[in-house]
């Protein structure tokens, strides 16, 4: 069968095939674009804070640690719904207060048990970040993760 | 090496092998972390020492690609490379740009997102190196014979270029900036990387085994087809949870269990060119390499891939140790293995030398390759252990790590390894030449 296939038809299959699927993925991303600014992630709107706090997140690459929405390193807890972990979709200020407090607090230096930078943040750059983090719990990410443990 | 300036190849191929050194040392202080974790906390944190060891993973990886790609266009196009000046002008580009984020990932200078974290001006940097790159190399393909090796090859360093520019584009919608991050990340890994590979395995088959040129570049073809065809549509499963919409579970789902086929593809590609060779090649080593990198990228990349591939089980495994498994071997299999072999075969002619340690390189092969299977297996029992405590029962990130601490003191034992084979490639490629540890009877007769 393999023998049928000659050489210039097995380019072509490929060129050919090759377009088609990446015309499919782009069309399908272009979709995913307006479902994801429209729909997913439309509950909150992206505040000035909010787009300061992702950029602080960058900042001190916290992914090399952490995950967000399961991506990243595998160091350290899932951070995409940690509001929620807080508690912050039942009692916003009491969550807020205690990420900051926990970021202020650290490294714990207790031997045998992963440290976590001080990373001197201001008081607006930590409440850019836990604006950040309540936004991201809010978007629809189908359900994930499947315990709020992360 | 027939052309004088397949040379340039040898500087590429030095300054890649030191950055492996270097991946591959700070892989192991990251894993002596994972057990030992107040070590270097303060000096270098975790972080910053992940990014050390993704970063120039992916720098020693691309520069291994130029490398190969200038010595083999050469041959291919029959024809010297367009500018051996611009060659070295792109490579101090690069190197500037890797020391530059190197050391400034030191002293907390970087971005932020995963893989992408050069600061600007080096991510400028890489893309005015990969113009000049592409120029030099499209000019030289442009005069010279065209191949089906050059064809896929080319089309692959394009699109490296191509979808490199998305890593300009960070909106400050998070489910936004993965998605296209992705376009990235995925494409180049499971996509035209996978073009690179398939030309310069066709590259060495071709080489090697004295097959035919029409039935390898048939093959060739066949190959980076599965790879499009699955590979595009498969990013899907990067979009199941990132909010993205539902329709991409099945997508993913499907596209992406039919990754497999491509590194399969090449399985069968490998072992039917060296079964069907119509000559002996005296390099061994890089056709163990070869075979190799069609095996482990196989388990890695296919099998490892696959097994939390599935949407259904991706809801569970997703961003667990399982991932960093078939990670690991993912990058071993399919792209380490491919440099290593490549440049296995270049440097003895690179080098003026021959024979060379091929004993020894053979060697490193197995230790390298069994320590990066030891190394999949503990991450695996790992994310299988942390799958169901942390996402099935619901228990606390850190109380479960503490219970995969075994795995990590046993994924440790195997870095060590891995640091061991790949000391024993470098020596074998860089140290003086000894007679061959095994000496080979090349006087025997065919068996009746």
């Amino acid at each position: 069968m393999f023998d049928a296939l000659t050489k210039s038809a097995a380019r072509n299959i490929f060129y050919g095939g090759s377009l088609a699927f990446l015309l499919i993925f782009v069309s399908l991303t272009a979709q995913s674009h307006v479902y994801v600014v429209n729909t997913s992630t439309a509950k909150a709107p992206i505040t000035e804070s909010v787009a300061l706090g992702k950029h602080v997140w960058e900042k001190n690459s916290c992914i090399n640690c952490h995950t967000i929405l399961g991506e990243g390193a595998y160091y350290a807890p899932e951070l995409g719904n940690v509001y929620v972990r807080y508690g912050g979709d039942k009692d916003a200020a009491g969550a807020r207060e205690a990420i900051k407090t926990w970021m202020k607090a650290q490294p714990t230096h207790i031997d045998g048990r992963r440290q976590m930078p001080q990373f001197n943040l201001s008081d607006k750059e930590l409440d850019a970040l836990v604006d950040f983090f309540a936004w991201v719990s809010k978007i629809d990410t189908q359900n994930w993760p499947p315990k709020v443990s992360g | 090496m027939k052309y004088e300036s397949q040379k340039v190849a040898l500087a590429y191929f030095i300054v890649a092998l030191a950055l492996f050194a270097v991946q591959v040392t700070v892989g192991l202080v990251a894993g002596y972390v994972y057990v030992a974790p107040n070590f270097l906390s303060e000096l270098l944190p975790f972080n910053i020492l992940r990014m050390l060891h993704t970063n120039s993973l992916i720098v020693w990886l691309l520069l291994g690609f130029f490398g190969a790609a200038y010595y083999l266009i050469p041959e291919e196009s029959e024809t010297e490379i367009h500018s051996v000046k611009l060659a070295y002008i792109q490579l101090a580009i690069l190197v500037v740009g890797a020391l530059g984020a190197v050391i400034g990932y030191v002293f907390r200078i970087h971005e932020g997102r995963e893989f992408l974290e050069q600061p600007l001006w080096v991510k400028l940097g890489i893309v005015v190196g990969a113009l000049i790159f592409l120029f030099n190399v499209s000019m030289t393909v442009l005069k010279g014979r065209k191949t089906a090796i050059t064809n896929v090859l080319l089309l692959g360093l394009w699109g490296i270029a191509i979808f490199f520019l998305f890593s300009l584009y960070n909106p400050s919608n998070l489910s936004v900036d993965k998605m296209y991050w992705w376009y990235v990340v995925h494409l180049w890994v499971e996509g035209v990387w996978e073009l690179v590979m398939a030309a310069i395995l066709a590259f060495l088959m071709l080489k090697m085994t004295g097959v035919d040129r029409e039935v390898i570049e048939k093959w060739l073809y066949a190959i980076v087809a599965l790879s499009l065809f699955t590979g595009l549509l498969g990013t899907g499963h990067h979009y199941y949870w990132i909010g993205t919409p539902s329709y991409w579970q099945w997508i993913g789902s499907i596209f992406s269990s039919l990754e497999v086929l491509p590194f399969f593809a090449m399985v069968l590609f490998t072992f039917n060119m060296v079964w069907k060779r119509r000559r002996e090649h005296p390099n061994n080593a890089a056709l163990l390499w070869a075979l190799g990198c069609a095996v482990l990228a196989f388990f890695g990349a296919g099998v490892w891939g696959f097994m939390h591939t599935l949407h259904g089980v991706n809801y569970y495994t997703h961003g667990t140790q399982v991932t960093a498994a078939h990670g690991h071997l993912a990058f071993f299999g399919a792209y380490v293995s491919l440099n290593l072999a490549v440049m296995t075969y270049a440097m003895p002619y690179l080098l003026g030398r021959q024979p060379y340690n091929q004993v020894l390189n053979m060697l490193s092969f197995w230790v390298m390759s069994s320590a990066m299977a030891f190394m999949t297996f503990t991450l695996t029992f790992a994310g299988v252990v942390q799958t169901h405590l942390q996402r099935v029962l619901g228990q606390g990130f850190m109380e479960v790590q503490d219970q995969m601490q075994l795995f990590y003191i046993l994924r440790l034992g195997a870095g060590v390894m891995v640091v061991v084979g790949a000391v024993m490639f470098l020596w074998s490629i860089f140290g003086p030449v000894k007679p061959e540890l095994i000496e080979r009877d090349t006087s025997a007769a065919p068996a009746e």
